[in-house]
């Protein structure tokens, strides 16, 4: 009893409770499955950028590695500052995410109704599936040259390829999440009188609106490689511009700059999808992805 | 908000004004068959089926599992073509889903992204029913199964049975001809499935809806039918017809009377020879 005086055999069966808890906590994060706690999974995620980064400051500061490979981070942060000083970090970045933006928008804006449509009807499907599949395993890097030839060098050129990189894998992974969409969600629809474009528009579309926004989260993380590829390719502008330029003067510290806001915006980008959605489909269940 | 309720619960009138209980059958069901193409030739679901059902009549189908029972309802709904023959409703053929024909599915078929009110209004927005009309509509039936606190809820905070519940309310609302329901509570546990049983007898006493019902379970059907067919097992048909003589005024106090448990003997009966064909057929394809 709490109240009672504790006895030492009551004081020990706590230690011992106390440490069998602590034990089963620590096998919980090893169950194939199990929730752990949130501090815990806040401190794992931590620790997965701070050991990383305690291990690149201990071979470079220690001079253990190669300088002209290995910057320090006080020599990347400077390399930062000095770009950002210099004029060239923020357009860079700037017309970089113009160039996603613009490139996933038209394609999101064509793959969704059109994967939609696919999803949706079998001669929609005939009519674009095939097409997609050949066209989806041509590598993108071999198409530059001919989308140079047609589009110039210019931004046109760009968002083209990154069009191109994101539409043909969007199409079908839009007409996938329809494909899903319960049968008997559809039925039941009918039975209840939705004529073919009420079925279209009232039962179809919101029904695959959490799948789509899982999709574009996934599809702009290609933009960004497509996007990479085409600016070491023909441009005098953007992040992968500022990358090849890095490496073309052997300047590693810059190119870490440019390796880290990379990583940095595609982190963001992913944020803000997950603060989107929650309030985009409140109804959905989230745990079921 | 609704006045508050009264103490003593007073029946209301019927929401679907009721029928000459003289005219002909609502439903009849005529020679209908399912196949389906396989690549071993023709696979019979359904052999030719008929049946017909009088205004405000309960009728259930029970057999054992791919019996073709659910086939059987879902050509009544319009939402497969039978192979063979004609389903007529007042005397006119079926052949796509129609709202006179309103559905209660087994899966959870409510809209996710519509709170229980708009999906108890579905049907009424797809007919273009003004919102004034709609609403009035959606909080009779909501009151009827119980859901009147919950109409802004989504389908994902309710329980199976509160889901059900909308399930049943979103047909109702859409003023069918008859209610076909696919095994509604086969998802529920027994207590639930206790009380969902006693709302469609509670439903089917005001509004005298005609509602035809799948299930394999005997006590539902012997609870709640006024007849219940008895299906073989694959290729099903219709092998006997039970009346069950208790009236539209029961309780559970019923499920313990010696009629009650003579006519669950006689479905079990007839249903468990069913079962063991079945189980026999596949373990002898087991071992081909």
């Amino acid at each position: 009893m709490a109240s009672s005086i504790p006895t030492t055999q009551a004081t020990e069966s706590a230690a011992h409770a106390a440490l069998a808890r602590r034990r089963r906590t620590g096998a919980r994060l090893f169950r194939i499955g199990s929730e752990i706690p949130r501090p815990a999974y806040t401190a794992i995620a931590a620790l997965s950028f701070i050991l990383p980064l305690l291990l690149w400051c201990f071979f470079t500061y220690s001079g253990r590695a190669n300088a002209l490979i290995l910057p320090t981070p006080t020599r990347v942060i400077n390399a930062a500052i000095d770009m950002y000083k210099g004029g060239t970090l923020l357009p860079d970045i700037q017309i970089s995410v113009y160039r996603i933006g613009m490139g996933f928008l038209l394609s999101a804006l064509l793959a969704i109704p059109v994967g939609i449509l696919m999803g949706a009807y079998k001669s929609a499907e005939a009519a674009h599936e095939p097409l997609v599949g050949f066209i989806r395993y041509i590598p993108v890097p071999a198409l530059i040259p001919l989308v140079m030839v047609i589009a110039g060098i210019d931004e046109a050129a760009k968002i083209a390829l990154i069009f191109i990189g994101t539409y043909f894998q969007m199409v079908l992974v839009v007409a996938d999440v329809t494909r899903q969409v319960p049968r008997d969600l559809l039925n039941a629809a009918r039975t209840l009188g939705a004529n073919g474009r009420q079925l279209l528009f009232n039962v179809l579309l919101p029904a695959t609106l959490p799948g789509l926004l899982d999709t574009c989260r996934t599809m702009i993380g290609w933009a960004w490689t497509y996007l990479v590829i085409a600016e070491v390719v023909a441009t005098s502008s953007g992040m992968g511009y500022m990358l090849l330029k890095a490496q073309r003067f052997s300047r590693s510290d810059e190119m870490f700059v440019g390796i880290i806001i990379l990583g940095v915006l595609g982190l963001l980008t992913d944020l803000a999808f997950k603060l989107i959605q929650p309030r985009l489909v409140p109804w959905a269940d989230l745990n079921k992805n | 908000m609704t006045e508050t309720p009264p103490a003593t619960r007073i029946m209301p009138a019927p929401l679907i004004p009721a029928e000459d209980p003289n005219a002909g059958p609502i439903l009849r069901v005529e020679q209908v068959g399912k196949d389906y193409p396989t690549k071993s030739g023709a696979l019979t679901v359904l052999e030719p089926t008929s049946f017909t059902m009088q205004t405000s009549e309960l009728v259930s189908i029970v057999g054992p599992s791919g019996c073709g029972k659910s086939t059987l309802l879902h050509i009544v709904g319009g939402l497969v073509e039978p192979s063979c023959g004609s389903v007529y409703l007042d005397g006119v053929e079926v052949h796509e889903p129609s709202r006179e024909r309103g559905m209660v599915f087994q899966a959870y078929t409510l809209f996710p992204w519509r709170t229980v009110y708009q999906n108890v209004q579905f049907g009424l927005e797809m007919r273009g029913l003004p919102r004034k009309g709609r609403e009035r509509i959606a909080d009779k039936f909501l009151e009827a199964v119980g859901l009147s606190d919950f109409k802004n809820h989504y389908p994902k905070q309710l329980s199976g049975g509160m889901r059900q519940r909308v399930a049943i309310a979103r047909a109702l609302a859409n003023a069918p001809r008859i209610l076909l329901m696919d095994e509604p509570f086969g998802a529920l546990d027994a207590q639930t499935r206790a009380v969902m049983q006693d709302l469609v007898l509670d439903i089917r006493r005001r509004e005298r809806i005609t509602t035809l019902f799948i299930t394999h379970d005997i006590d539902e059907a012997v609870y709640l039918s006024d007849r219940i067919f008895v299906m073989t097992a694959r290729p099903g048909h219709i092998k006997a017809e039970i009346h069950v003589p208790f009236g539209p005024d029961r309780g559970d106090a019923l499920r313990n009377a010696p009629e009650f448990l003579a006519i669950r003997k006689q479905v079990h009966e007839l249903l468990y020879e069913e079962g063991k064909a079945v189980v026999d057929a596949e373990i002898a394809s087991g071992k081909k």
